[in-house]
């Protein structure tokens, strides 16, 4: 990792885009507090990562590939956990709202281990927002997910940032970032090489040539129309 | 405050894993049960061990198995933690560093304590008997703490560091076949200078030695302070250990 200069806007969608092992996981470690970084300076929300680790994770929440879910207990008791280690006067009450606003009534009472693959991510999602801290980091919230799971996440995270939350997005898949992004950066050998918005970045390119292409219904648009979920994106 | 707080939310976490799965306080109890009876009931009539009632001679040992055994799942759960990425959850919000750990050893504690009561329990059926004071009692009660303290510890570092399921419980075997080599079982005398040497000199000699003698109500040998900086060293060195491990632990 060299010489990475960004800056995220508050209350955005930032999506990370890279190429394969160029340190993406490197940069979200470190910006969660989990990495120290050799050298440079990093600022999380007002506060160095270095200096002032305690300070950023009051500000963060780090959900997807490497921060999970407790297996063993059911939905409302992580939540209550969650809640309780987030020091909130009523975690019983905070675990309630969460479960009723992301839809988990059934993942409330059963053992998450036992939980649909979407249900897990909402739960994850829900439990990112424990505290309400201002900056998210989702690493890669979708891999894995069935294309009815990944809507749901979808659905969410644009519901967040239009609560005025930031959200700090890696993926995989560039059609995510599309849909979800304000801001796009792309990390190429530890170097972000382009940044901007989708627009911004299109125009790095060539003008569109109008082309006449047949318009053939995608797989995922025959999928969810056939299994009755027609609000595709 | 705070500290306590997260403490207690941490422990609870992990009592409340470990009252999930019973099954593994049956194994960790049925494990040093098993050679409790063979010892007693099959080797038992041909080991001159001096005492009248082997039962009290060999359950000092018992108790070091069962530790010994009891605190490999703190490795195994802990691996299970850093395997689901809850670890990291944890470390990426503001709470103390190392309350996580603390949670999974206090636990040990309370699951290492329960799995000796039932053993306790069994002895006593076998024929263990002790009339000791209270004070002794307590000693014992407190040494074996210690032990389990120190052993937890030392069971964390594997449970952070392993590649695999199997390495993480399998720092417990040979802890579980020290005590053989000792005077736990049967006297040193009869054994080859080389052994004789080892067996008296290892901590677990020490150990037994001291609870044998405090249950037993003679005096206490010198022994129990080569058990005691045993057992204080092993656990300062294990915790040091550990936290450097754990806060360096990157995913």
């Amino acid at each position: 990792m060299r010489g990475v200069e960004s800056a995220v806007e508050p209350g955005r969608i930032f999506a990370l885009l890279d190429s394969n092992g160029a340190g993406k996981t490197t940069l979200i470690t470190i910006l969660s507090t989990l990495l120290r970084p050799d050298r440079g300076t990093t600022i999380v929300c007002g506060f160095d990562v270095v200096s002032q680790p305690a300070q950023v994770r009051q500000s963060i929440s780090l959900t997807g590939q490497f921060a999970a879910v407790d297996e063993l207990l059911t939905g409302r008791e992580n939540l209550i956990m969650i809640a309780r280690l987030r020091h909130l006067q009523q975690p019983r009450q905070v675990a309630d709202e969460l479960l009723a606003r992301f839809d988990l009534s059934e993942a409330a009472n059963c053992q998450v281990a036992t939980c649909a693959g979407g249900m897990r991510l909402r739960l994850d999602l829900a439990i990112s927002l424990v505290g309400t801290p201002p900056i998210m980091f989702l690493d890669e919230p979708t891999t894995g997910l069935d294309p009815e799971g990944r809507l749901e996440v979808w659905k969410v995270v644009k519901e967040l940032a239009d609560g005025g939350r930031t959200i700090f997005l890696t993926t995989q898949y560039l059609d995510e970032a599309e849909q979800l992004a304000d801001q796009i950066a792309i990390l190429h050998q530890g170097k972000i090489i382009a940044c901007g918005t989708l627009m911004e970045l299109k125009q790095l390119f060539p003008p569109a040539k109008v082309e006449y292409v047949e318009k053939q219904p995608t797989l995922e648009e025959i999928f969810l129309t056939i299994i009755g979920k027609k609000e595709a994106y | 405050m705070l500290l306590f707080s997260d403490l207690s939310v941490m422990l609870g976490r992990s009592l409340w894993y470990i009252f999930r799965s019973m099954d593994t306080i049956i194994t960790a109890t049925v494990t040093p049960i098993g050679p409790l009876l063979l010892f007693v009931y099959v080797f038992g009539g041909t080991i001159q061990s001096g005492t009248a009632n082997y039962v009290n001679y060999v359950l000092p040992r018992i108790f070091l198995v069962a530790i010994a055994s009891g605190t490999s799942y703190t490795s195994l759960r802990l691996f299970t933690d850093v395997q689901r990425g809850i670890m990291e959850r944890f470390r990426s919000m503001p709470i103390a560093s190392s309350t996580l750990l603390w949670g999974h050893v206090l636990a040990s504690l309370v699951f290492n304590a329960m799995s000796l009561l039932v053993i306790i329990l069994v002895a006593l059926l076998m024929g263990f008997r002790s009339s000791v004071g209270l004070l002794s009692r307590l000693a014992v009660v407190a040494i074996l703490a210690l032990v389990t303290l120190a052993l937890t510890w030392l069971a964390v570092i594997p449970g952070l560091t392993a590649r695999s399921i199997d390495g993480a419980a399998a720092f417990a075997y040979p802890l579980i076949c020290l005590p053989f080599i000792s005077s736990a079982l049967v006297p040193t005398r009869s054994m080859p200078p080389v052994v004789r040497a080892f067996a008296e000199n290892q901590p677990g000699t020490a150990i037994v030695n001291t609870i044998r003698a405090l249950l037993a109500g003679t005096p206490v040998p010198r022994e129990i302070w080569l058990a005691l900086v045993w057992c204080v060293a092993l656990l300062l060195v294990a915790y040091f250990f550990a936290l450097r491990v754990y806060n360096k632990r990157v995913p």
